[in-house]
């Protein structure tokens, strides 16, 4: 049981939030876009959106800095 | 009023307070150069005129700008290149009697409408680099030249004694003169230029002045930088920003110049005359609520600038620690933005120019110095941002004042924070070695966390009199890894790979050992190692974005060409992406910020009047990249050999950074090189950082030649001339320079791709002389 993450194999974890995954990925960063299975995700919904199992997920970086 | 924030009226900075005595100051200033001119009006962003000064014959003249300028070079660093291939030759150095200094604006510079609209470009030839260098910066002193009557200032020739440039907007009158008693230092020089020139003894006056400034140090060493002044109505202090990169305080302290001074009669948020007034108001209005509403959800720099970088770059291990062998550290926490956030004065705006909500530019006032000169007076502190800050994680100092006092002295003195601190950090490494050591270093311990060891070096940069080691240290690192070899000591490849600097320029403050499309980004560029080019890491190396050579390609070329734009135009990069519209994820490129693109369309459009599109706006900086390329060229640079960097923004260079993060290099050997992950297990660690070398090497250099390609140049990085006709030059001069070189370089069989390619793999055309069957010439 898995996800991708920006092209990356990561175990799946049932009933995680997409704010409990950016936490495990250590994604701190501020500006970010999130797509489950490249349906995005409003920012407000974070602490509710599950993750599905098998789901593709991006987490686009605003590029920022400089 | 934000909560914490003090009353403007009951505020007050504690700084120390300084009396002079102007009337001597004055008294004794001799007239070198006089020159009148007649006061014009800006017509759509153009004052369409140049000054050019020479210090040497003391000639002072107008150039006209043309329509054909405007149209082939936009404006800012545009001009600048023209100025300077006009006045230059291929053979001039930094402290050539012909090379120029230019401070220049752009079309956009000067308005109050859009945030972010007040930056000057500065262009010289580089003391590090012998090509040309560009920096770009805030203050008032861009758009007060504008408004006093000029896109451009050129500063030809050396003086014979210290003088100060007066471009007088309000008589209509420069003015060269003598001013030997004056202050060095930029924080007392900008005080007393300030108030000698402002018109009436009060703020308003004051306001209304600018003073460019270096300083001892930028005199004394390679990484002279160029404080910018803008007096704070609120603070009562004459604050600075920096134009750091690329020596250009050393280039002015060289023509004997103590400062600039820019004086304006009155200006108003439509000085530059647009062509649709309206149009800009309304676009700036939609981002000043943007800014107001949406800043402190996301980067929180109307709080703490850029400081929230800090954290954000120790999370992702990017952040350069100990000479970038590490890209996070455990002490790291006592150096996040919260840390500076308690020392900010909180009085906003924060701007570096009128009208900027995003408000950036924070302070420390009242901060009592340590060390040198200065000790136990109390200074404001403008800044520090996360370069400066991350100079201190990669000298080891992880105190938040030993950072004030770093950047500081590093502002007055006139030396750019980056390539110091960047260098100190190599010569720490040096030191741990023992390829430096106390005697070798004038008596200095200059270990990693050894504050005491930073400052006096830095103070000693700043005397006249040094010893051999301040004199080849402060000329950067290039040069001590050539005096460390000729005196061999220590291993010469050791030496090379972990100086990080790269055509001379000591590199800005992100480690990019996990990241190829920002090697590229640092490597292959004009001017060398600085982000303002394009900044990928998080495009590359976490969102996974651009995967393949010719993806990463295509963002070498876009986003430089994209931050060009602002360099052209007079522009801050800063609110383009540091803030962003609450539906950009909706978009279909949200990491271009589309909303903002199209801002920047409607904005030059309604200045200038023309009718451009995006795409023409990246056309713009395409032509103005091509020509400094070119001229890099011409002055015996802009070849693939130019762009190499060291090995230490490749990959792990000793033992200690390989098992650092042993899984994670163990892990793309398996992956990358095809090992068996047991056979890994039981290889050295020696060997398997020549793997990764070898790999990493190899793969820098495929991305080489996917970007020239793509940028339309030769496999040894020369523009061709096809490209540059594709983009509207005609000039025969640059079109034969260039076809001669690539014909010199094909008699020594350089115009052939720099990977090893293997079977499957390819190169990105065939015909490594691809351009030569472009039919659209
Ligand atoms: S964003 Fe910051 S650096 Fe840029 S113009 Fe505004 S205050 Fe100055």
């Amino acid at each position: 049981m898995s996800i991708k993450v920006n092209g990356k194999q990561v175990i799946w974890i049932e009933n995680e939030t997409v704010k409990q995954l950016l936490k495990r990925m250590k994604y701190t960063f501020p500006l970010v876009v999130v797509k489950i299975n490249d349906k995005l995700v409003p920012r407000s919904s974070y602490t509710e959106t599950i993750i599905p199992d098998k789901a593709k997920i991006a987490v686009i970086h605003m590029i920022s800095g400089g | 009023m934000v909560e914490g924030q003090i009353p403007i009226e009951e505020y007050k900075t504690g700084n120390t307070k300084h009396k002079w005595d102007f009337n001597k100051l004055n008294f004794a200033h001799r007239i070198v150069a006089e020159y009148d001119y007649k006061k014009g009006e800006i017509n759509k962003g153009y004052a369409n005129r140049t000054l050019y000064i020479n210090l040497e014959s003391r000639e002072i003249k107008e150039k006209k700008v043309t329509e054909d300028m405007k149209k082939k070079f936009t404006g800012g660093r545009g001009f600048g290149l023209k100025l300077l291939w006009d006045g230059i030759k291929p053979s001039t150095r930094w402290d050539s009697n012909e090379n120029e200094l230019i401070i220049t604006t752009g079309p956009l510079c000067g308005a109050t409408q859009y945030p972010g609209s007040g930056k000057s470009i500065c262009l010289t030839v580089s003391p590090l680099k012998d090509i040309i260098c560009d920096s770009n910066v805030g203050g008032f002193f861009g758009p007060y030249l504008k408004f006093a009557g000029f896109d451009a200032v050129e500063i030809q020739g050396k003086a014979k004694h210290d003088v100060i440039i007066i471009i007088d907007g309000e008589k209509g009158k420069i003015t060269v003169e003598t001013a030997p008693l004056e202050e060095t230092d930029s924080h007392l020089l900008n005080e007393q230029l300030t108030h000698m020139y402002a018109s009436e003894d009060n703020d308003k006056s004051r306001q209304k002045i600018s003073v460019v400034t270096a300083g001892k140090g930028a005199k004394n060493s390679y990484w002279g930088c160029l404080n910018f002044s803008f007096y704070d109505i609120r603070r009562k202090v004459s604050r600075m920003k920096q134009a750091g990169r690329g020596g250009l305080g050393t280039v002015f302290r060289d023509k004997k110049i103590k400062a600039i001074v820019a004086k304006v009669e009155s200006f108003t948020g439509i000085s530059n005359n647009p062509a649709n007034p309206n149009k800009i108001a309304s676009v700036g209005t939609k981002l000043h609520r943007e800014i107001r509403d949406l800043d402190r959800y996301q980067c929180n720099m109307r709080a703490v600038g850029t400081s929230h970088l800090v954290e954000v770059m120790d999370e992702y291990d990017l952040l350069p620690c100990e000479n970038y062998r590490f890209g996070s550290f455990p002490k790291a926490s006592k150096i996040y933005s919260p840390k500076f956030y308690e020392r900010f004065t909180k009085i906003i705006p924060d701007g570096c120019w009128h009208g900027c909500t995003m408000a950036c530019s924070k302070t420390v006032d009242g901060f009592k110095v340590k060390t040198g000169p200065y000790k136990d007076q109390k200074v404001t502190v403008d800044g520090p941002e996360y370069e400066t800050i991350a100079c201190g994680s990669n000298m080891g100092l992880w105190n938040p004042d030993w950072i004030l006092e770093f950047n500081f002295y590093c502002d007055t003195y006139g030396l750019d924070t980056i390539s110091t601190g960047t260098s100190i950090a190599f010569y720490m490494e040096m030191y741990e070695y023992g390829i430096l050591n106390k005697k070798r270093c004038d008596n200095l311990e200059l270990c990693f966390g050894n504050f005491d060891a930073v400052m006096e070096f830095i103070h000693r940069l700043a005397k006249d009199n040094k010893s051999e080691f301040i004199t080849v240290a402060g000329k950067g690192i290039r040069c001590v890894k050539d005096w460390l070899k000729k005196n061999s000591w220590g291993d010469p490849l050791l030496i090379d790979d972990c100086g990080m600097e790269s055509k001379g320029l000591e590199y800005s403050e992100y480690v990019t050992k996990e990241s190829l499309a920002m090697q590229g980004g640092y490597g292959l560029t004009l001017k060398g190692p600085q982000h303002d080019e394009a900044w990928l890491i998080f495009m590359d190396m976490v969102n996974n974005a651009i995967p393949t050579f010719k993806e990463k390609a295509e963002a070498l070329h876009y986003y430089p060409m994209w931050r060009t734009w602002f360099g052209l135009n007079g522009l801050c990069k800063l609110p383009w992406n540091d803030i962003e519209p609450a539906n950009n994820a909706e978009t279909e490129e949200p990491t271009k910020v589309p909303e903002h693109v199209q801002n920047y369309v409607e904005y030059q459009n309604a200045m200038t009047g023309w009718n451009i599109t995006k795409d023409d706006l990246i056309m713009q900086s395409e032509r103005c990249y091509n020509w400094q390329r070119a001229m890099n060229v011409w002055m015996g640079r802009g070849r693939r050999k130019d762009d190499w960097i060291p090995y230490r923004s490749m990959g792990p260079v000793t033992e200690v950074e390989y098992l650092s993060r042993k899984d994670r290099y163990n892990k793309l050997i398996v992956e990358k090189l095809g090992i068996k992950e047991d056979e890994v297990e039981k290889m050295d660690t020696i060997n398997k950082i020549k793997l990764l070398y070898d790999y990493r090497q190899d793969q820098y250099q495929k991305l080489a030649d996917a970007v020239y390609f793509r940028r339309g140049w030769t496999p040894n990085g020369i523009p061709t001339p096809q490209k540059m006709k594709k983009l509207g030059f005609t000039d025969k001069k640059i079109l034969d320079m260039l076809q001669k070189a690539i014909d010199e370089d094909d008699i020594k069989g350089l115009n052939v791709w720099g990977g090893k390619y293997k079977k499957g793999e390819k190169p990105p055309s065939i015909d490594p002389k691809y351009w030569e069957k472009w039919k659209t010439l």
